[in-house]
């Protein structure tokens, strides 16, 4: 195993009947990465969490994680990895402190270090003014934080995140994804983290594996699977109305223009690679159409899960 | 064993435990009224039999019916006296156990199935904890509160006894040596038997109230134990005490076995869903 690579994957699989969850994962995680696994809902993503911190057993496959073997040394394990589960799984009838510090003792840190460590959490974590009030009144982004803190709570070296913002507002949304972003750069923590959401997965993770019924669809790095498996480069015409017929035809009739479409005085086209925009903004400008902007649209994320899904 | 772990479980689930209300009041009232309220009004039956103008004598024609060693315990008493200790320490005996058998169940349901429903039970499994751990921590903090409650309510029905019997019996005469293995060696039993019971079928149900409800159904024995005594079929002697504790324990023993061997993540996990 390679310094680096805190997690290896190898053909794991497994099914609950006659539902197969897993089926055949491979791949390998490397320290501070933030590695994400990216699905439908039933995709397998949280079977694999369990799986990878032997809490289910695989049927098949192998698996390593920090250099240990789920199965066999799951309590090793588990001490030095963190889970924020699919939900919060917060002891409702406690306050936020005494969650915090369940967990601590639990995770066996230093009574002298527990207070320390969950005040700071608190403080991270924007909990400290309601510390002792019961979470059973706490809103879900509070919870989800909470969740977050908790998971935190031993400093573990690999985080799982599953889902850590579905069900939360825009502005918690964001919170949570900097504090990510913040755990894995700053503290070079590695993080592996479930979702459903290409915007998250995009912006977030340094690489992603795309699940399709338990099985690796894609992995690498977002721009390169887009790349790799995204159509071809879409491209945005804002033309003044006057001239809109105009650029329309000139359009249609450029050879190898696939699909057209115009709204709000904006002209997508797709089909036409990067090496002819400048003949086609020359032709256009020469038929005189009025052209205030030109813009290509990477695709994105979203592009080749649909792509890979085979939906639109 | 990881002592600290386990004890922190323990105090988390008890801590949880008194917040609710629907696990709290039934722990507080229901022995309230079975050591204190029962055996005051029992200590009053002689008088209010008076009263009602039931001849005492009818004692001594019920007691005819009742086992040859009964009878040669209550012999040195009178007519009002045996009325007082048949119902004292005789017949309210295997109600006694009811109050072990309901607590542990009671918090046993909160603990295992309680865990399952509030969903705070997946969290646990990806601690450290080893199963085992979490396993005798969770039947700790069930067994732990069975046994205060049990002994607690021992010692106000040892002094509600002896008080309110008191114009009648004129001494201390409770506890008897019966009562002393009672309290001591089969309630620990039985509050495993209400435990045991309830920790296998939490694995099968979802939420607190089926796990409760079902684990009602090892009151049923008891009762067969108060019948059994109130028709004469047997009695509460120190032998059969220690005898009923013996294969409670052993019955104990392979119901947390099973519930024991339930009790792991894998088949923990796989019910999650
Ligand atoms: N404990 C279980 N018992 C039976 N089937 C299960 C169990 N856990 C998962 N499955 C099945 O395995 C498949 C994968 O489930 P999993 O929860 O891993 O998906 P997921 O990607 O996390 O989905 P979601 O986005 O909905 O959380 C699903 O078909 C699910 O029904
Ligand atoms: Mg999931």
């Amino acid at each position: 195993m390679a310094d680096d690579v805190v997690l290896i994957a190898q053909g794991l699989a497994r099914a609950f009947g006659e539902v197969v969850a897993v089926d055949g994962l491979s791949l390998q995680v490397r320290r501070g990465e933030i590695f994400g696994f990216l699905g439908h809902n039933g995709a397998g993503k949280t079977t694999s969490v369990r799986l990878l911190n032997g809490v289910l057993r695989p049927d098949q496959g192998h698996v390593q994680v920090l250099g240990l073997d789920p199965t066999s040394q799951g309590p090793e394990l588990r001490r030095r990895t963190g889970v924020l589960t699919e939900t919060p799984a917060l002891e409702e009838r406690l306050t936020a402190r005494e969650n915090l510090l369940f967990y601590a003792e639990l995770y066996g840190l230093a009574p002298e270090r527990m207070t320390e460590r969950v005040e700071a959490l608190l403080e991270i974590f924007n909990l400290a003014s309601r510390a002792d009030d019961r979470v059973s009144g706490f809103s879900k982004g509070m919870k989800q934080r909470l969740a977050l803190a908790r998971a935190l709570v031993h400093e573990p070296e690999i985080l799982f995140l599953d889902e850590p913002t579905s069900g939360l507002d825009p502005v918690a949304a964001r919170a949570v994804r900097r504090l990510v972003a913040r755990l894995s750069r700053e503290e070079d923590r590695t993080v592996i983290l479930c979702t459903h959401n290409l915007i998250e997965a995009q912006t977030l993770c340094d690489r992603v594996a795309v699940l399709k019924a338990g099985r690796l669809m894609a992995l690498g790095r977002p721009a390169d699977l887009a790349r790799r498996w995204g159509r071809n480069l879409r491209l945005d015409f804002e033309v003044s109305g006057a001239t809109r017929g105009l650029a329309l035809s000139v359009l249609r009739a450029t050879p190898g223009v696939a699909e057209l479409a115009s709204e709000d005085g904006v002209i997508s086209v797709l089909g036409i690679d990067r090496e002819r925009v400048p003949d086609l903004v020359e032709a256009l400008v020469g038929a005189g159409v009025r052209l205030y902007r030109v813009s290509p649209r990477e695709p994105t994320l979203e592009d080749i899960y649909f792509a890979l899904h085979g939906l639109d | 064993m990881n002592l600290r772990a386990m004890r922190a479980i323990v105090r988390k689930d008890l801590k949880v435990l008194w917040q609710s209300k629907a696990v709290t009041v039934p722990l507080i009232v229901v022995p309230l009224i079975f050591l204190v309220v029962l055996p005051a009004l029992a200590a009053l039956l002689p008088s209010a039999a008076v009263q009602a103008g039931g001849p005492l004598a009818q004692i001594d024609r019920y007691l005819q019916q009742m086992p040859q060693g009964l009878q040669a315990e209550l012999a040195g008493y009178d007519q009002a006296q045996k009325i007082v200790v048949l119902a004292l320490v005789y017949f309210l005996a295997p109600m006694y156990l009811i109050i072990p058998l309901m607590v542990a169940s009671v918090v046993a349901a909160d603990s295992f199935a309680g865990e399952k429903e509030r969903k705070t039970l997946e969290a646990l499994l990806y601690s450290p904890t080893t199963e085992r751990e979490l396993f005798v921590a969770k039947v700790l903090s069930a067994w732990l509160p069975a046994m205060a409650v049990a002994l607690i309510g021992f010692l106000l029905y040892s002094m509600v006894a002896n008080l309110a019997a008191w114009p009648v019996m004129g001494r201390l005469f409770f506890p008897s040596g019966m009562w002393l293995a009672l309290a001591f060696w089969v309630a620990p039993a039985v509050a495993g038997l209400g435990l045991g019971a309830t920790v296998l079928i939490s694995a099968r149900v979802e939420t607190f109230q089926e796990a409760y409800q079902l684990g009602a159904v090892v009151v049923l024995p008891i009762l067969s134990l108060v019948i059994g005594q109130a028709t004469g079929v047997m009695y509460f002697n120190l032998v059969l005490v220690m005898a009923l504790g013996l294969s409670l324990w052993a019955i104990d023993a392979l119901l947390l076995w099973l519930g024991g061997r339930l009790f792991r993540r894998e088949e923990l996990m796989a019910r999650v869903g």
